[in-house]
C-alpha cells in the first residue's frame, strides 16, 4: 500500500429498542389544553364515539421524555453509514445534496402548504412544478413532465397505466398485452408492466452486452403495447442500436418509454425525444439532487410526448401569462395522491438552477470520467474482471465488474468483500440486480461530486480488501470488524416461525 | 471557476484523472454514443445561479408566492393534515447520516435499518396487528396494493369498495385493479352509504358472495363519520372467504378500536399523521400491515425489517424478511412491485409514536374528538347551514351550505379573502350532498379559530 487506510469505527451504542425504553408515566409531548368552554359544552368525548367502535385498550406504546426520544434516534442517526464515508453506490448516482436547498425545503412556505389550497394561494409551488418541468422538457425533448409518480418504479408503473389507456383508447389492449423489456432493464419495469396486466417479454443479454436488434424483432408484434428499457443500462454499457429498437417497436404499433435512472452520463449528450422515445423518466432523488431518505420520499419524474399527454395523471400544472392553474386532463387519473413529493420537485428545481446548462454538462463529463478513471485503477486489482471482458467499448457512468476470480481462488465472495470496505468507512457498494447475470458482481459509480481523493480511497480499500482475499481471508470472511454490528445471520428472516417484523411478534415468537 | 458542488471541476484534477484513465480528452469517453444519437448544441436552459446567495434570493422570491396553513386559518383535511410535528420530528428527518443514506448493510446501516423496526413495533400496537411492513408511497397505494394481496390470498377477482371514499384515493384503487380489458382486471363492486353516513350493511350484504375477494372499510370514513359496524362487516366478510382489509387514520387510534380487533386480515392506511408536515401534497405516505400469518406474509409486496440474530451471539440484528417475493427479488414473477417509497418518514413516524406514547395518542384523539364537536355546533347554528351525518365523526364532517343559496366555491372565495381556507368542496364528487364541504379540524385548532370561523362564515352567507 501507497498510503495508510483510514483507522475507522463506526459509532456502536448498543442502543435498546425504543420499545424496551422509558417508563410508565413519562410524556415526550403534550397538547394543547382544549379549553374549558369546549370541555363544559363538549364533556365526554368518549361518548362521542359509537361504543363498538371504542378503543379498550391503550396502545403499548414506550413512554419516554422528549430528550430520551431525541438522544435515541439520535444515536440511531449515528448508527448509519450512508454516504458519511465515500458511497459509490451504482444506479443510484449518490451525490451532494445541497444544503440551501434542505433549509428551504423545512420553511412553513413548503411545509405547511395543502395540497388542496386554492391555486391562487400556492403560486410558488405551482410555478416551481412549472419551472422544473420546462427544465425537464429541454433535457430530455418531451412535451410535458408530471411529479405525481413517487419514485423511479412508480413512474415505470405510470408508465404502463398510460400504455393501458393509449392502446385501450384505439380499441387494441385486449390485443396488445405484451410489454418488452431486458434482462438488464430494472426490474421495475418487468414487475409494473405485470401488476398493469401485461405479459412481460424479457430479451436476453448478448454477446455486445445488450440484447441484439434481431432478438427484439422477434419478440415483437400486433401484441406489443410498449417497450420499457433503459439505456445505458446498469452495466454502463450503452446501446448504440437503439433508435432502430425504437424504429422496430413503432413499426409495430408499440410505444417506447426510457427509463433514464442512468441519465448522469448521458444529461446534455442525448435526448429521449430524438432517439425517438415516446416517454421517459428521471429521479429527481438521483440525478437531481435531492436526497433519498433511505429509500424515498423520491420522485420518478414522468415525461412524454404529445401523443400521450392526454393520457398523463392529474391534476397538471397549467401556465397562463404568468398565473398558474391546475387542469384534470381525461387521463389515467391518479397513481398516487395530490401533485407529488414537492419538497423533492423544490430542491431539484434548486439543483437545476444551481448548476445551470454548462454545469449540467459538466457533471456528465466528470461522472464519465470519474468511471474511466476507476476502471483502469480497478481492472489492476487482483481477482477482479470487468463484465463482457471482450468488449472493448467504454463503460459509461458505471462498470459492472465481478469478483468470479476472486472468489474462486480465494472463497471469498462479494458480499463478504463489501462488508469487509465498510470497516473502512466505505458505504456498501451496488452489487446487481436479480438475476445476478455476472456472477459476483459489483457496480460503483462516482458520479460528479466525490473528489479524485475520496475516489483514490475507495480504490485503495477495495484492493486492500481484495489483496486481504488472498493473504488473511478469514479477516474479509468475519467482516465486518469495526462496525455497529456484525454480520447478520439471515437463516429466519424467512422462516414464519422466527420472522419478527414488529415487537409484538418478536415477543411473541421469542420470549422477549 | 469551479463549482462548489463538484470536487473535480478543477482543471488540473480532471488532467490527472485524464490521465490516469489513458484518454487524452474526455470526449473521446463518450465514443460509446453514436454521432447521430447527440444533441448538437448546447442546452438551452435557465441561467445558472452559481452564487447560493443569488439562488437562495430566487427561491425565496418563488416559495414567497404561497400562502400557508400557519398564516392562514385553516380547515382543509381531505387525504392531508395539519396536525402538531414536534420539533425533534423535524431534527430527526433532517439528519444528513439517513437524510442522504441510500441502502448499505444491516450491520453498516444499522440505526437506519432498527428505526423501520420501530416504526413498524409501534404501528403495530396501535393497529393491534403483527405484521407491517415498510411503507409504502400513501394511503391509496396502501389499499390497493392491500386488495390485490387480498385477490392472491383468496385467488377471487372482485373487490367491494364505499361509495364514501375520497375521489383522489378512489381513483388511485382505480389503477391498481387494472383494465377490464386484460385478464388480470379485479372487478369493483360499490357499496353505498346510509342517511348517518355510514356503510349500508344491507347494500353490502347483497352484494357480498363468494365471489369478493375482499370488502374494503375505512374508519374514519371520508365524511369523517366513525363506523359502528366493522365487527359485523368482519363476520359477514368471513362468512362468504372474503378479506375485510380497514384503512384507517392511525392519529384516531388513542380513541377508535385498532382494525385488529375488528377483525380485519389486512389494515392500511395514511402515515402522514404521524409527525410529517403536509408539504403541499409531499408528506403522504402509507402504511400497510396484516395479521402474522404466512397466508398474507407472502403476499406483501414490500420490504420489511425483522429482527434476526448476528453471527455474533447474543447480539441482536436487523435484516430485510421476505425480499426474495418482491419484485427486486423476482421481477415480474414477485408481488406487485416495490421501489423508493418514503422510508424517510418512517423514521419520522417512529420517533412521533415514541413521543405521543400511550397517553398522547388518547388526548389527542379526545381533542379532536371534542373541538370537533364544538366547531359543528357552532357552524350547524348558522342560518341554513346544516351538520350532516350527526355526532360520532373524527377530525371531519359534512357541512351543508345549500339552504343559503350559496356554492361552496362562492362561499370559499370570500372567506380565503378573509384569511380562511374553508372545507374541501364535496359539490362535484358528491352530488346528492348538494352544496356541501368537507370541515377538518384537529387538536392545533383552537375555540378562538372556530368561533372566528363561525363568526366569518356567518357573515359571508348573509
Amino acid at each position: 500500500m501507497t498510503r495508510s487506510l483510514r483507522r475507522y469505527h463506526a459509532a456502536s451504542w448498543d442502543e435498546p429498542t425504543i420499545m424496551e425504553l422509558g417508563r410508565p408515566g413519562r410524556r415526550g409531548v403534550v397538547l394543547p389544553p382544549v379549553e374549558e368552554e369546549i370541555r363544559r359544552e363538549v364533556p365526554d368525548a368518549t361518548a362521542l364515539v359509537p361504543e363498538r367502535a371504542r378503543r379498550r385498550v391503550p396502545p403499548a406504546l414506550p413512554e419516554l421524555s422528549e430528550w430520551e426520544v431525541y438522544r435515541h434516534y439520535l444515536r440511531l442517526s449515528q448508527q448509519t453509514l450512508g454516504m458519511m464515508g465515500v458511497s459509490l453506490f451504482g444506479t443510484c448516482t449518490m451525490k451532494y445534496n445541497p444544503a440551501v436547498s434542505e433549509a428551504l425545503s423545512r420553511t412553513a412556505e413548503v411545509r405547511e402548504v395543502h395540497p388542496r389550497q386554492h391555486p391562487e394561494t400556492q403560486q410558488g409551488m405551482l410555478e416551481v412544478v412549472h419551472r422544473l418541468d420546462l427544465a425537464l422538457r429541454e433535457l430530455s425533448g418531451m412535451d410535458r413532465f408530471v411529479f405525481q409518480p413517487g419514485g423511479g418504479a412508480d413512474a415505470a408503473y405510470l408508465q404502463a397505466c398510460i400504455t393501458r389507456a393509449y392502446h385501450a383508447a384505439r380499441g387494441e389492449l385486449g390485443q396488445r398485452n405484451e410489454i418488452v423489456t431486458t434482462i438488464q432493464a430494472h426490474p421495475c419495469n418487468a414487475a409494473t408492466a405485470a401488476a398493469a396486466g401485461f405479459t412481460v417479454v424479457t430479451l436476453p443479454i448478448e454477446r455486445d452486452g445488450y440484447a441484439s436488434l434481431e432478438a427484439l424483432k422477434a419478440a415483437l408484434s400486433q401484441r406489443t403495447a410498449a417497450l420499457m428499457v433503459n439505456n445505458p443500462d446498469d452495466m454502463g454499457i450503452y446501446n448504440p442500436h437503439i433508435t432502430e429498437w425504437v424504429k422496430a417497436v413503432h413499426e409495430v404499433g408499440g410505444i417506447c418509454f426510457y427509463d433514464h435512472a442512468n441519465f448522469n452520463g448521458v444529461m446534455g449528450r442525448i435526448r429521449a425525444r430524438e432517439l425517438g422515445f415516446d416517454a421517459c423518466m428521471f429521479m429527481l432523488h438521483k440525478t437531481f439532487g435531492a436526497p433519498k431518505g433511505g429509500g424515498g420520499p423520491a420522485v420518478g419524474a414522468y415525461g412524454c410526448a404529445e401523443d400521450l399527454a392526454p393520457f398523463l395523471p392529474g391534476p397538471l400544472v397549467v401556465e397562463h401569462e404568468g398565473r398558474f392553474a391546475l387542469q384534470e386532463p381525461d387521463g389515467v387519473g391518479r397513481v398516487r395522491e395530490f401533485l407529488g413529493n414537492l419538497p423533492q420537485v423544490f430542491k431539484a428545481y434548486a439543483w437545476v438552477r444551481a448548476m445551470g446548462a454548462e454545469g449540467i454538462a459538466e457533471a456528465s463529463d466528470l461522472s464519465v470520467l470519474a468511471n474511466a478513471y476507476m476502471d483502469a485503477r480497478i481492472c489492476r486489482i487482483r481477482g477482479v474482471t470487468r463484465s463482457h471482458p471482450d468488449l472493448d467499448t467504454r463503460r459509461m457512468e458505471m462498470t459492472r465488474y465481478s469478483l468470479e476470480t476472486l472468489t474462486r481462488e480465494t472463497g471469498v465472495t462479494v458480499l463478504d468483500v463489501q462488508n469487509r470496505m465498510t470497516d473502512f468507512g466505505i458505504d456498501a457498494f451496488w452489487l446487481s440486480h436479480e438475476p445476478w447475470i455476472v456472477p459476483e458482481p459489483f457496480t460503483p459509480e462516482a458520479g460528479e461530486t466525490w473528489s479524485k481523493e475520496d475516489i483514490d480511497e475507495w480504490l485503495d480499500v477495495l484492493a486492500h480488501v481484495c489483496e486481504e482475499a488472498y493473504t488473511t481471508p478469514e479477516i474479509v470472511r468475519g467482516a465486518p470488524h469495526n462496525q455497529v454490528s456484525h454480520r447478520i445471520d439471515p437463516s429466519g428472516l424467512d422462516d414464519p416461525e422466527r420472522w419478527a417484523t414488529t415487537w409484538r411478534a418478536y415477543r411473541r415468537k421469542h420470549g422477549a | 471557476m469551479a463549482h462548489p458542488y463538484m470536487a473535480n471541476s478543477v482543471a488540473t484534477v480532471r488532467e490527472e484523472m485524464l490521465h490516469g484513465a489513458g484518454a487524452s480528452t474526455i470526449d473521446e469517453l463518450f465514443a460509446p454514443i453514436p454521432d447521430a444519437h447527440r444533441l448538437r448544441r448546447p442546452l438551452a436552459l435557465a441561467p445558472q445561479l452559481g452564487a447560493e446567495a443569488e439562488l437562495r434570493r430566487h427561491l425565496l422570491d418563488l416559495l414567497g408566492k404561497n400562502a400557508t396553513c400557519e398564516s392562514t386559518l385553516s380547515f382543509l383535511g381531505a387525504g392531508s393534515y395539519r396536525h402538531h410535528v414536534p420539533a425533534i420530528c423535524d431534527e430527526i428527518a433532517a439528519r444528513p447520516e439517513w437524510l442522504t443514506s441510500v441502502w448499505g448493510t444491516p450491520a453498516s446501516d444499522q440505526g437506519r435499518f432498527q428505526a423501520w423496526f420501530e416504526y413498524a413495533s409501534e404501528l403495530a400496537e396501535l393497529l393491534a396487528l403483527d405484521f407491517v411492513g415498510l411503507p409504502v408511497y400513501s394511503y391509496g397505494c396502501a389499499a390497493g396494493h392491500a386488495l390485490r394481496m387480498a385477490a392472491r390470498t383468496t385467488g377471487r377477482r372482485r373487490v367491494l369498495l364505499p361509495a364514501v371514499l375520497d375521489p383522489e384515493r378512489a381513483a388511485v384503487i382505480a389503477n391498481y385493479l387494472g383494465s377490464p380489458d386484460l385478464p388480470s382486471h379485479l372487478r369493483a363492486g360499490q357499496i353505498g352509504y346510509r342517511a348517518d353516513g355510514r356503510l349500508d350493511l344491507d347494500a353490502l350484504a347483497h352484494e357480498l358472495t363468494d365471489e369478493a375477494a375482499a370488502v374494503y372499510v375505512e374508519n374514519p370514513n371520508f365524511f369523517g363519520v366513525i363506523e359502528d359496524g366493522i365487527g359485523e362487516v368482519a363476520e359477514m366478510a368471513a362468512r362468504v372467504g372474503a378479506e375485510l382489509v380497514v384503512g384507517v387514520d392511525p392519529i384516531s387510534l388513542g380513541v377508535l378500536a385498532p382494525p385488529g380487533e375488528l377483525g380485519a386480515g389486512i389494515a392500511v392506511g395514511t402515515i402522514q399523521t404521524l409527525g410529517v408536515h403536509m408539504n403541499a401534497g409531499g408528506g403522504v405516505g402509507g402504511f400497510i400491515a396484516s395479521r402474522d400469518e404466512e397466508r398474507y406474509a407472502r403476499e406483501y409486496p414490500t420490504l420489511q425489517v425483522s429482527v434476526c440474530d448476528t453471527i455474533e451471539p447474543g447480539e441482536r440484528g436487523f435484516g430485510i424478511a421476505l425480499f426474495a417475493q418482491t419484485s427486486y427479488g423476482a421481477r415480474e414473477q414477485g408481488n406487485d412491485w416495490t421501489g423508493n417509497s418514503v422510508y424517510m418518514w418512517a423514521v419520522v413516524n417512529a420517533a412521533y409514536m415514541a413521543l405521543m406514547g400511550p397517553a398522547g395518542f388518547a388526548e389527542v384523539g379526545e381533542a379532536i374528538v371534542r373541538r370537533g364537536t364544538y366547531a359543528a355546533a357552532r357552524l350547524g347554528e348558522l342560518p341554513g347551514v346544516a351538520v350532516r351525518f350527526g355526532e360520532g365523526f373524527f377530525k371531519e364532517f359534512v357541512v351543508d351550505f345549500t339552504e343559503t343559496g350559496r356554492s361552496v366555491a362562492e362561499i370559499d372565495a370570500a372567506l380565503r379573502k378573509r384569511g380562511i381556507f374553508g372545507g374541501v368542496d364535496l359539490s362535484a364528487h358528491f352530488p346528492e350532498l348538494g352544496q356541501s364541504a368537507l370541515y377538518c379540524v384537529t387538536e392545533l385548532h383552537t375555540k378562538d379559530d372556530i368561533d372566528r370561523l363561525a363568526r366569518e362564515l356567518g357573515e359571508v352567507i348573509r
